[in-house]
């Protein structure tokens, strides 16, 4: 894992939007896909599609921390 | 088990000696220049400075001796990997993450409304608030929670405290959240309040929002970032184009409405938007509104150091006497109930305990997510001190004081205010309305009003041009009332499942959230609690801010003191007893503040809701009407109001003593102990799980 502070205009760019999309309640698609194969090869994949709808389900689904 | 603390360098010393006296004084030069006006510079300066040591000094001696945070240890993001909840992620994007969910419209709005006693009282309680009390609870509930599989603060209650008090605490939080809903939306009312402008480009988000979840749903299925271009781009015009409504008569007469239509309005708005389907509404406004909240506190940061504006309210005003129009009541406490997001907010530790613990991958990093975050969120709310401490006082209490005490007409209130000691004259007032688009600007409390004002002025101060003040003073609006709006509707949704909950302890059909008539049956109940307020603070003589803030403060502030009081029980539970006063000082500060408060408003002779109350009836059995009463219905119903209100003081006060109880019980038993007694889970080492 890369904890030091992200230096080329690359990395940046990959912080934004993974930062962007975690702060809408979306994790890594990419993270998620390496884990189900690593560690559970039975499961089907979903498509980024199917990833989002479920992510954004679960987002609004209580319990739900945000402030005021 | 401590790990050592290592001896800094020669350089860093020099370094860490600079950064204490250049904020020494910054700090002296804020203090001590009083009658001449100040740069706020001085007080940024300052402000970073104190962030910077607290950062350094203070969180470093929470994580290493108070939590004994340990970076070998694996975190529950590493133990539970499902690459959905629990993801260990970098440090950088979690950070964003915290802060994202934890800034919100509260750090905008209390230090505004605070600064009706001068900046100097704010700025010292956030600077102080925040190094030993709000970001302490952060990051300690954080830590906590890092040790405990990222459980949440009702969890982690029940299980140190006990079954009861878990599920008092978790009844305090729903009243609260009532609560905020209600006054965030009463904030939307008050700005809103016949400005054709403002309510259409509000109104116009709908549409936008609706366009937006289509097109993530059907045309190009998540691509958040792509839409909600698309969507500012939207909003933007929106702006652009609510002037040529504001002018256009025929056009205004649609968005003009009083605090009462726009009351119902909100809470038809928040009954449908919690109803239908996340993803048409709830969630596309939530992405718009999470990036304009970032953009938008980014623009305040560039404004305010590209105009380095002089602050034109004195340091201390004379209201720190409690005899002030924005809120009534002395300086203790009322100061550190209204200023709580940005300074200590209880509402955090709940999100210190949600999402953020599960993404963690290094018990290391909690230190500067935690801590960190907050110091962050405390900029935010000195930003805002400055904005509204830049602006002419006499228009900022203009804005900000009710009609009551200072009349309705331009006339009255540059009277009323002159009287004050602030000079203004009514053509300022007037001046100041036409520049933003609006026809008035008497009446607008809530901060967000005061707010905008204070960016479009120094937003214009940087970019000059026609119009363009009016446009930023709607951006404001805009972005404010977004936030907010997404706040109720989601809130809404997370009230209607807690509701849903309860309801199912004692019919379990209810309990059903994909059954129809369940949903709608508990959204009702949710939007009737928080719409109840909203309505009251609509039609209250004093403009119900003045009312429901010190409420929402006091509740916000018990949550807050009941998360320290779980911070210090694991304190003594684990043996540290040297450290016990870094949780326990903040706790017995908030349970102090809070009690004085609450008792108060419940029985000063001038500013209690039963002085009120016992005013309007005295009024009402002689058959007299009390502004801004017209029939005895209405006469009844502020009684009622007011009542209700001495009931929920009395409610959160009792919350508090009982946690009080439970929690000294606690801690006395794990004092008594003679061995560690926390609910940890288990050592395992990050080596041993990771390759």
């Amino acid at each position: 894992m890369d904890t030091s502070i992200p230096a080329s205009p690359r990395t940046l760019w990959k912080w934004a939007v993974q930062t962007a999309r975690l702060c809408c309640g979306v994790p890594d698609y990419d993270v998620y896909v390496k884990h189900l194969r690593e560690h559970h090869p039975e499961r089907p994949v979903p498509s980024y599609g199917e990833f989002f709808r479920e992510r954004q389900e679960a987002r609004y689904r209580g319990t739900g921390g945000r402030c005021c | 088990m401590q790990s050592a603390i290592p001896k800094p360098s020669p350089a860093g010393k020099i370094l860490w000696a600079a950064i204490a006296i250049v904020g020494a004084w910054c700090l002296g030069v804020v203090a001590l220049r009083r009658g001449e006006p100040i740069n706020a510079i001085w007080i940024v300066t300052a402000s970073i400075a104190v962030f910077l040591i607290g950062y350094r000094f203070y969180s470093r001696l929470i994580a290493t001796r108070v939590l004994q945070l340990d970076p070998s240890r694996a975190t529950p993001a590493v133990l539970r990997n499902d690459g959905l909840d629990y993801v260990p992620t970098d440090k950088w994007v979690v950070f964003g993450h915290h802060f994202a969910a934890i800034a919100g419209a509260g750090p905008l709005v209390g230090p505004v409304l605070a600064a009706q006693m001068g900046y100097l009282p704010g700025m010292l309680w956030i600077l102080v608030g925040v190094v030993f009390a709000g970001a302490v609870q952060d990051f300690m509930i954080l830590g906590l929670s890092l040790r405990r599989d990222g459980r949440s603060l009702g969890h982690m209650l029940r299980e140190e405290l006990g079954e009861v008090p878990g599920v008092i605490a978790m009844v305090g939080v729903l009243v609260l959240m009532m609560i905020v809903l209600a006054v965030l939306a009463l904030v939307v009312v008050k700005a809103l309040t016949h400005s054709p402008w403002g309510t259409f480009t509000v109104a116009a988000t709908i549409p936008i929002a609706l366009l937006m979840g289509l097109y993530l749903r059907y045309l190009r299925p998540g691509r958040i970032l792509e839409v909600s271009i698309i969507g500012v781009i939207l909003l933007l015009a929106s702006i652009w184009y609510g002037k040529t409504v504001n002018d256009t008569p025929a056009l205004a007469v649609l968005f003009d409405y009083d605090a009462k239509a726009l009351a119902w309005w909100l809470i038809g708005y928040g009954f449908f938007a919690s109803v239908l389907p996340v993803w048409l509404l709830l969630a596309p406004r939530d992405y718009l509104s999470t990036f304009l909240k970032i953009g938008t506190i980014a623009l305040l940061a560039l404004a305010i150091f590209l105009s380095a504006p002089t602050l034109q309210m004195p340091a201390v005003t004379k209201f720190i006497d409690g005899s002030g129009p924005v809120f009534q009541g002395n300086l203790f406490p009322f100061l550190f109930i209204t200023i709580a997001c940005g300074a200590v907010s209880g509402w955090h530790s709940i999100i210190a305990s949600g999402t953020t613990p599960k993404l963690l991958a290094n018990e290391g990093e909690a230190r500067m997510v935690g801590y960190g975050g907050m110091l962050m969120e405390a900029f935010v709310a000195i930003m805002a001190l400055i904005a509204a401490a830049s602006l002419h006082p006499g228009v900022y209490f203009a804005m900000n004081s009710p009609g009551a005490l200072v009349g309705t007409t331009v006339q009255d209130a540059a009277t009323a205010i002159s009287g004050w000691g602030f000079t203004v004259t009514p053509a300022e007032l007037t001046e100041t309305a036409k520049n933003i688009g609006e026809s008035t600007i008497l009446g607008r409390a809530g901060g967000a009003p005061t707010l905008a004002v204070g960016m479009a002025q120094l937003l214009h101060g940087i970019m000059p041009g026609e119009n363009m003040m009016a446009l930023w003073y709607h951006y404001a609006i805009l972005f404010e009332a977004l936030f907010i709006l997404t706040t109720v509707d989601a809130g809404t949704r997370v009230g209607r499942f807690m509701i849903q909950e309860l309801a199912g302890m004692a019919y379990a059909p209810l309990k059903k959230t994909e059954s129809w008539v369940s949903n709608v049956i508990a959204t009702v109940i949710c939007v009737g609690l928080w719409g109840y307020f909203l309505y009251q603070g609509a039609v209250d003589p004093l403009g119900g801010i003045n009312t429901l803030w010190p409420l929402f403060g006091i509740a916000n502030q018990m949550l807050a003191a009941i998360a320290l009081m779980l911070a210090t029980l694991v304190v003594v539970k684990l043996k540290r007893k040297r450290y016990v006063l870094v949780p326990a000082v903040p706790a017995a500060w908030l349970v102090v503040c809070t009690l004085t408060a609450g008792w108060q408003k419940l029985f000063d002779a001038k500013i209690s809701f039963t002085a009120a109350a016992q005013k309007y009836a005295e009024a009402a059995a002689a058959n007299k009407l009390l502004p801004p009463a017209k029939t005895a219905e209405e006469m009844q119903r502020i009684i009622t109001n007011n009542r209700v209100d001495m009931a929920l003081t009395g409610l959160f006060m009792l919350l508090v003593l009982v946690m009080l109880f439970f929690s000294l019980r606690a801690i006395a038993r794990a004092w008594r102990a003679n061995h560690a007694t926390a609910h940890e889970e288990p050592y395992v080492a990050l080596s041993s799980v990771t390759p």
